[in-house]
């Protein structure tokens, strides 16, 4: 009987897996169709600290960020570049308020970047902007190749192709998972089910607001050499991650590949799992990144897809045990910053299961994790609401 | 929404059937077509300048062509050098976003209040050693550059692959003076002739095909297949191998050869559907086509379509389903249409033979034993077998998966080369085809205003949410 189950083979799962197989544990990952294959499989591979205001998210980004490091050395393979994040600004009121957010982000390593400054980071960047902040601890990874190499790193038992269909129960703990080829009993399960984990929870009987905020994404055609140097966004960016808004909301976020291809996001709508694409959005994406870009207009987009965020209305994610079902871990609810939180969430589940275990805490297994306090990301605020 | 009656994108057999119809009946139509000449693939010819004795020479029927072209042209907004890269559901109708023009490409957005998609197919490639080399070609490709440039594709010519389509390819090429040096069909022809029995149409004209190979001295043998093509920077050989029923080399022997046509069949052009949502099932060969009723209707409403993109059948069933969707649209639209019920029934019957026929020339698994781990399997990104079979180790279980870690089929073309290998190497049937730009589209040009891409004369069109 493995110690741990994992369901959901994205890159926050195979993190989980990864981490909990490096505590010691025997772990199993479980997904319903092929590793990487839902958010994972559409996202940029974003790795970022810039966009995050101060507050535990921050603290979880640090730590994801030098593990994420740390990974690249240890298992390597997913194209991780730290290529650092240049934050532009259209005006100065803009430009104030974003370096007045770069000086309250405690930890985080910037540089203000005057107007002039900023042809020195990207020379095809217009020159109608106020200025920005490099932040030249963001980076990015190739989420799929991540998630199957942390994955496959981890040594866990993998079963591709099997849905969870409900959970096995023994004195009001979860005692393992039913799925579509047999039960599998477990000292723990975790719920890496991503932009489905809230219906994952429903089948243990408690309640998960994750619900999907879609984004589309352009992918131009492979260019000769590189355009784009860092990842760019617009400062915009950071108060529409945030924003409560259900309606359409879109910020340029461009970005160059190993692959040659120039990556242009950002859109955030709240339409329910449809994949119906979009003109309107995919013109307002073109739109931002030319402005941004001038020389991307002459560039031809071949391709464009969409995903499904997991958001929870507080905007945070959901990380440890669900004190309503014994037993039960989540690691879900990342909204668009899965990748970059998936390390720093591996290591936090880990640990608490662990603990969960042992029936202590304070054990090595924390080691490194005392500048992040779990408490904001814990399925108990959900219960408290309910309550 | 103002605009066009109907839409009908692709110039073939079927959607110039299609527009005709519709436009005899009083609709008002707009023809969209990515070439420079009407025709699409089947009828496919030289441009005036090039003066041809006999233009019509490498087709059947294509003195009704050029009526039913003049016809068109006649009566319909005819616009070619238009490349569609997306539609979209109106208010009362469909948008269709084109790329117009040859070098000088501008945006064009088209409404109307129908739509007739007879886009046609594509030639289905397979991978093996050496198939990226200059020389290699496929058949559909070297019957193209025959019909529409009058030019056999090189001297010392060797034909390959699998279905009917190789036997005019290789009796065109012969005819036009090239030396063919075989035409190799991987499926053994006792079997075929089992599966083709009751298509005694079809069989007279494989016979009249086979006689022209024989007239000129060109082998025609089944049970071989081109297994590897060789040389440094062009084609200067190709290895042939018999091979069991399952497509799997028993002996092999090595031609020199300058040009290899090679084909395996037809995918259905499917990127316009499925844009829209239109139902899909399986067609004879297990690949997706789209779902119509028996006025060509798709699943979405407002939406048709005809041809190969409902099943591969070739140009005559291609041209009544356009017949047959070009009447339903105008009796849909409240025209008064004469009743025509033998239509249908020719058209089953014309579709089932196509089917039996497809089930013929089936595709089989052995060519995966063909590959060599250096094997490129997608040209656009360069991507080895090597590398699929990484994919696989690390728990890409489907063809999704294989491109998300390995990236066959992100590149230019979109999976339309590599996309049924991919599935084939994940052990499952090709998945309707998501392509949400169907052609690639310049970024400013995508930037666009809504408005500034519509032709003069013609009411903006409007954005739908």
């Amino acid at each position: 009987m493995p110690d741990v189950v994992v369901i959901g083979a994205g890159v926050v799962g195979a993190a989980c897996a990864y981490y909990a197989a490096r505590a010691g544990l025997d772990v199993t990952v479980v997904e319903r169709g092929s590793v990487a294959g839902g958010t994972t499989g559409a996202g940029e591979g974003n790795v970022l600290v810039s966009d995050k205001e101060p507050g535990p998210e921050l603290e979880l980004a640090l730590l994801s960020n030098r593990l994420w490091r740390e990974l690249d050395a240890e298992v390597g393979g997913f194209e991780f570049e730290a290529k650092g994040g240049l934050v532009v600004a259209e005006t100065d009121e803009v430009l104030a308020a974003l370096t007045g957010l770069a000086r309250t982000q405690r930890g985080v390593e910037h540089t203000a970047v005057s107007a002039a400054g900023l042809a020195a980071y990207e020379p095809h960047l217009t020159r109608d902007l106020a200025g920005g902040v490099f932040y030249p601890q963001d980076a990015q990874v190739q989420p799929m190749l991540a998630a199957a190499r942390l994955l496959r790193a981890s040594g866990a038992r993998f079963l591709p192709g099997t849905e969870v269909t409900g959970f096995l129960t023994s004195g009001g703990r979860i005692t393992g998972v039913r799925t579509t080829r047999g039960d599998i009993p477990a000292g723990a399960v975790v719920n890496a089910a991503g932009t489905w984990g809230g219906e994952v929870a429903a089948l243990a009987g408690v309640d998960l607001p994750v619900l999907p905020r879609r984004g589309f994404i352009l992918v131009t055609e492979p260019l000769p050499e590189p355009l784009i140097l860092h990842k760019v966004y617009t400062a915009a960016y950071v108060t529409n991650v945030a924003s409560d808004s259900s309606g359409l909301e879109t910020s340029a976020v461009v970005e160059g590949t190993p692959s040659g291809t120039v990556l242009i996001g950002a859109s955030r709508e709240r339409v329910g799992f449809d994949r119906t694409m979009s003109v309107p959005v995919l013109r307002r994406l073109a739109e931002q990144a030319v402005a941004l870009f001038p020389a991307l207009a002459e560039r031809k987009v071949i391709r464009a897809y969409c995903g499904f965020r997991p958001y929870c209305p507080d905007h945070l994610p959901v990380i440890g045990p669900d004190p309503r079902a014994p037993g039960l871990h989540h690691a879900c609810g990342h909204e668009g910053a899965g990748i970059g939180l998936a390390p720093a969430t591996g290591r936090l589940v880990a640990a608490a299961i662990t603990e969960a275990r042992d029936g202590l805490a304070g054990l090595p297994g924390r080691d490194g994790l005392a500048d992040v306090d779990p408490g904001p990301f814990g399925p108990a605020r959900f219960a408290a609401e309910n309550a | 929404m103002n605009g066009y009656d109907l839409a009908v994108v692709g110039g073939g057999p079927a959607g110039l059937a299609g527009a005709a119809a519709a436009a005899r009946a009083g609709l008002s139509v707009v023809l969209l077509d990515s070439g420079a000449r009407l025709g699409g693939q089947y009828f496919r010819h030289p441009a005036e300048g090039f003066h041809a004795a006999r233009p019509g020479a490498l087709h059947h029927g294509f003195g009704r062509f050029l009526r039913l072209a003049a016809d068109v042209t006649a009566r319909a907004d005819v616009r070619l050098n238009h490349r569609v890269w997306s539609v979209e559901r109106g208010a009362d109708g469909v948008v269709v976003r084109c790329l117009a023009g040859d070098r000088e490409e501008r945006p064009v957005t088209v409404t109307a209040r129908r739509l007739l998609i007879a886009t046609g197919a594509y030639d289905r490639s397979l991978p093996f050693p050496g198939w990226d080399l200059p020389g290699v070609l496929t058949a559909g490709g070297a019957q193209a550059l025959l019909k529409g440039d009058l030019v056999a594709a090189g001297r010392r010519i060797v034909v390959a692959g699998t279905g009917p389509f190789l036997l005019p390819v290789g009796a065109g090429l012969a005819a036009a003076g090239a030396d063919v040096l075989g035409v190799y069909e991987a499926n053994p022809l006792a079997a075929i002739a089992l599966r083709a029995r009751p298509l005694p149409g079809k069989v007279a004209e494989a016979a009249a095909y086979g006689l022209a190979l024989l007239r000129h001295r060109v082998p025609f043998r089944g049970g071989v297949a081109v297994v590897a093509a060789h040389g440094e920077r062009e084609l200067t050989g190709v290895t042939l191998a018999q091979v069991d029923a399952n497509w799997r080399p028993l002996r092999t022997r090595t031609v020199a050869c300058d040009t290899l046509a090679v084909g395996y069949g037809f995918v259905p052009q499917l990127d316009l559907p499925v844009q829209l949502g239109c139902a899909t099932g399986p067609g004879a060969d297990g690949g997706p086509v789209v779902t119509v009723d028996a006025g060509m209707r798709t699943s979405v409403p407002g939406v048709y379509a005809a041809g190969e993109s409902t099943g591969i059948g070739g140009a005559e069933l291609a041209e009544l389903e356009g017949l047959i969707a070009g009447r339903a649209v105008a009796a849909d639209l409240g025209r008064r249409v004469a009743p025509a019920p033998a239509l249908p029934r020719r058209r089953d019957r014309l579709a089932a033979f196509a089917a039996a026929l497809q089930r013929a020339y089936p595709v089989r698994d052995g060519w995966h034993s063909w590959l060599r781990p250096g094997t490129i399997v997608c040209r656009c990104e360069e991507v080895p077998y090597s590398r699929v079979a990484e994919a696989r180790r690390l728990g890409a279980r489907d063809a999704r998966a294989i491109k998300l870690l390995a990236r066959p089929g992100m590149g230019w073309c979109q999976g339309r080369v590599c996309g049924h290998a991919i599935a084939s190497l994940a052990g499952e049937p090709p998945a309707p085809p998501r392509r949400p730009i169907a052609q690639p589209v310049r970024l400013g040009d995508l930037a666009a205003p809504p408005d500034s891409g519509t032709e003069p004369g013609q009411a903006p069109p409007k954005e739908i949410r």
